[in-house]
């Protein structure tokens, strides 16, 4: 293995983490920016998703190209659910009430998939067609490694669009400025929020499909760690800004590959990388690398 | 009234003293396995051996036994306070467990303080016993199970070269792992033999850039001993990465979990472990292999062997001294010699473990397959 081939081969594997957690992270920041609230349980939505999809391949007679369209669906649906139960009652409440009942809502969920899943993990089913490897130029690549960047970038265009040019996104906008406002604008609160986390958590469940191709371990708290990963890159390249989100997550990927690869001394410190990139985003550039900081009208 | 007060406290008296009574009447073993969390089949599986066990011998000194046990969650901080809690709370004469050397690493100055006599199944890490009087255990420590894989790989494998990647928050596998490459460099006589060292932290899915080292450095034969799900993600990236030289691990693979995770990439994969259900060992293998098979439709499993195992061990030694009492079932512990278990022949030596041969298994069509058993020297 040459030198060039052996750091684009670290270069392929650090792209491949980093369209994960881009993946993942567009979900987070979605429903930030428009609701201003950091949804904790998204992590844990995540693991559902996986789940779901899951049983879906196993249990039922459905082809998995379905399941994995119906699964993120009915995780939507879960999410808006979370919604109305964790999120709703509390709409009025200072932002840190919802913040505490975030992070409630996680354990629960966290709770919920251990007793209901159980401790031991569960391999996922990963179709032939997404899981072989193909070696260009003494790289191995397998191909899900390259499927993930391809639906991450295709998500991330399709979601601008939506939020951009669409009458519901539009709302969606005008909700993340002003509730009252936008409500005397004639837009139904509750519907645009339903639809944002309904989106939110697809979101989060495809991130899950895709993970679970990669890395074919279900576990009740396998949804922690990305969990957190996808909020510092939602974080690092600005919260509510979709397009930084994919940016930090790439960057939050590569990094800790290199990190490993460079430095393989550091590896025990890889999961405190992301968080001292968190720290000196905040520090230095608190709106994060593509975040726009907003002045609170008084 | 003065009655009805006088009936009332001789009620409650005569209550609490049945109680007593009956609390002095059981006799109760504190189990703490990992049940969830990275190591949650392998304590599934010991605790199913300790149940099995306990349902073939639910009784000893006339007296019923009862087995607690505790999720200590695949945690050092939630494996302390599981022992704690079964020493303190539910008043426990002894305590099997656990899976996973830190965890039992974890327990071993609360039980040594609280001189309650504690029995390993699985933990092989030598410092679980070490300097310890209360920690005992049923099954081989690394120092010879990391010799017998390095001897595989040079003398079966005909391996010159090495590579190993360690779970640096385990100190199973670090530990194991420092035993591997001690005795690589012995038999090759090449102090560069061992190419390169990786680490990763439990928890870790992706494992793509130290493979990619590892792959650069070209080495015959990959020692990787950790839990059964990292293990199993870390050998299909390998596979994914173009790496096709043989992947050795240690008694933790031994999971069905390694299988169905690990899918076709594991195949061929090679470990140590104590028991295969395959090559039995004495009588009461025997016994136990027919006794599992009834309760749970399967072959048994090393862990659930040892589990067994640590339980009838306990029962022996509380038979034979006469007591339940902790301190007399510890000195009790100390003195076993010959104990026929359904693992093989258990010795207790001076520092509480149990010297016993290895079994070698190797993954073959989804399935584990026995290749052989090495005898300690």
């Amino acid at each position: 293995m040459g030198n060039l081939s052996l750091f684009l081969q670290h270069l392929t594997n650090g792209i491949s983490l980093g369209s994960l957690y881009a993946l993942i992270a567009i979900g987070y920041t979605m429903v930030y920016g428009i609701l201003r609230l950091i949804n904790f349980a998204h992590g844990d939505i995540f693991m559902l998703g996986v789940y779901l999809t899951y049983f879906g391949v196993l249990y039922t007679a459905i082809p998995w190209w379905l399941v994995f369209i119906i699964a993120p669906a009915l995780t939507g649906l879960v999410g808006l659910l979370l919604e109305r139960v964790a999120y709703k009652p509390l709409r009025d409440s200072p932002r840190i009430t919802i913040l505490i009942s975030a992070i409630g809502a996680s354990f629960l969920l966290q709770n919920l998939g251990i007793v209901l899943f159980g401790g031991r993990p569960r391999a996922f089913p990963v179709p032939r067609i997404l899981n072989h490897v193909v070696k260009v130029r003494g790289v191995s690549i397998n191909v899900i490694t390259f499927i993930i960047p391809v639906v991450t970038i295709l998500l991330l265009i399709g979601l601008t669009y939506f939020i951009t040019k669409t009458k519901t996104g539009m709302a969606m906008r005008a909700l993340s400025r002003d509730y009252e406002t936008a409500s005397l604008m004639g837009i139904d609160i509750n519907r645009i929020i339903s639809i944002t986390f309904f989106m939110g958590s697809f979101l989060a469940a495809v991130g899950g499909i895709m993970w679970g191709a990669r890395y074919p371990q279900l576990m009740p708290l396998m949804g922690v760690m990305p969990g957190l990963k996808s909020f510092i890159a939602a974080v690092v390249g600005g919260i509510g800004n979709i397009a930084g989100a994919v940016a930090g997550g790439f960057l939050l990927g590569l990094g800790e590959i290199m990190l490993v690869a460079l430095l393989p001394r550091l590896t025990g410190y890889r999961d405190a990388f992301a968080f001292v990139v968190l720290i000196i985003i905040l520090l230095f550039k608190p709106s994060g690398l593509m975040g726009t900081s907003q002045t609170e009208k008084v | 009234m003065k009655r009805i007060g006088l009936t009332l406290l001789v009620l409650v008296l005569a209550c609490s003293s049945w109680m007593g009574l009956a609390s002095a009447q059981t006799i109760k073993i504190g189990v703490f396995e990992p049940m969830t969390g990275p190591s949650a089949a392998g304590g599934e599986m010991t605790v199913e051996g300790i149940e099995l066990a306990n349902e073939v011998k639910p009784q000893v000194l006339g007296r019923d036994v009862e087995i607690i046990v505790v999720d200590n969650k695949s945690d050092k901080v939630e494996a302390a306070n599981a022992v704690s809690r079964l020493i303190e709370r539910d008043k426990v004469v002894a305590i099997i467990g656990s899976y996973g050397s830190s965890l039992s690493m974890a327990a071993g100055d609360i039980v040594n303080k609280a001189q309650i006599p504690a029995v390993g199944c699985s933990p092989t890490n030598p410092l679980v016993t070490l300097n310890n009087d209360y920690y005992f255990r049923v099954c081989f420590i690394d120092p010879f199970q990391g010799t017998v894989m390095a001897n595989y790989a040079v003398n079966e494998l005909g391996a010159k070269t090495a590579a190993v990647i360690q779970d640096v928050t385990q100190d199973y596998s670090v530990g194991l792992s420092k035993y591997f490459i001690d005795a690589f460099r012995r038999l090759t006589g090449d102090p560069n033999s061992i190419v390169e060292i990786s680490a990763y932290n439990t928890g870790d899915q992706d494992f793509t850039a130290q493979l990619t080292n590892v792959k650069n450095k070209n080495p015959d034969v990959i020692f990787a001993p950790g839990n059964y799900g990292e293990s199993a993600l870390l050998i299909r990236q390998a596979r994914d990465l173009g790496i096709d030289v043989p992947f050795l691990g240690g008694d933790t693979w031994e999971a069905p979990e390694f299988l169905s995770i690990g899918g076709e990439a594991v195949e061929g994969a090679v470990f140590s472990t104590h028991f295969t259900a395959e090559a039995p060992v004495t009588p009461e293998s025997d016994r136990f292999l027919s006794l599992y098979r009834e309760k749970f439709g399967k072959e048994a499993n090393a862990f659930a062997a040892l589990g067994y195992d640590a339980y009838m061990v306990i029962l022996d030694v509380i038979e034979k001294v006469g007591s339940a009492d902790p301190q007399a079932i510890r000195d009790g512990l100390a003195q076993v010699e010959g104990f026929v278990g359904a693992t093989g022949i258990i010795s207790l030596d001076e520092n509480g473990d149990a010297v016993k041969s290895a079994v070698i298994n190797r993954v073959e069509d989804g399935k584990f397959v026995y290749l052989t058993t090495v005898e300690p020297q």
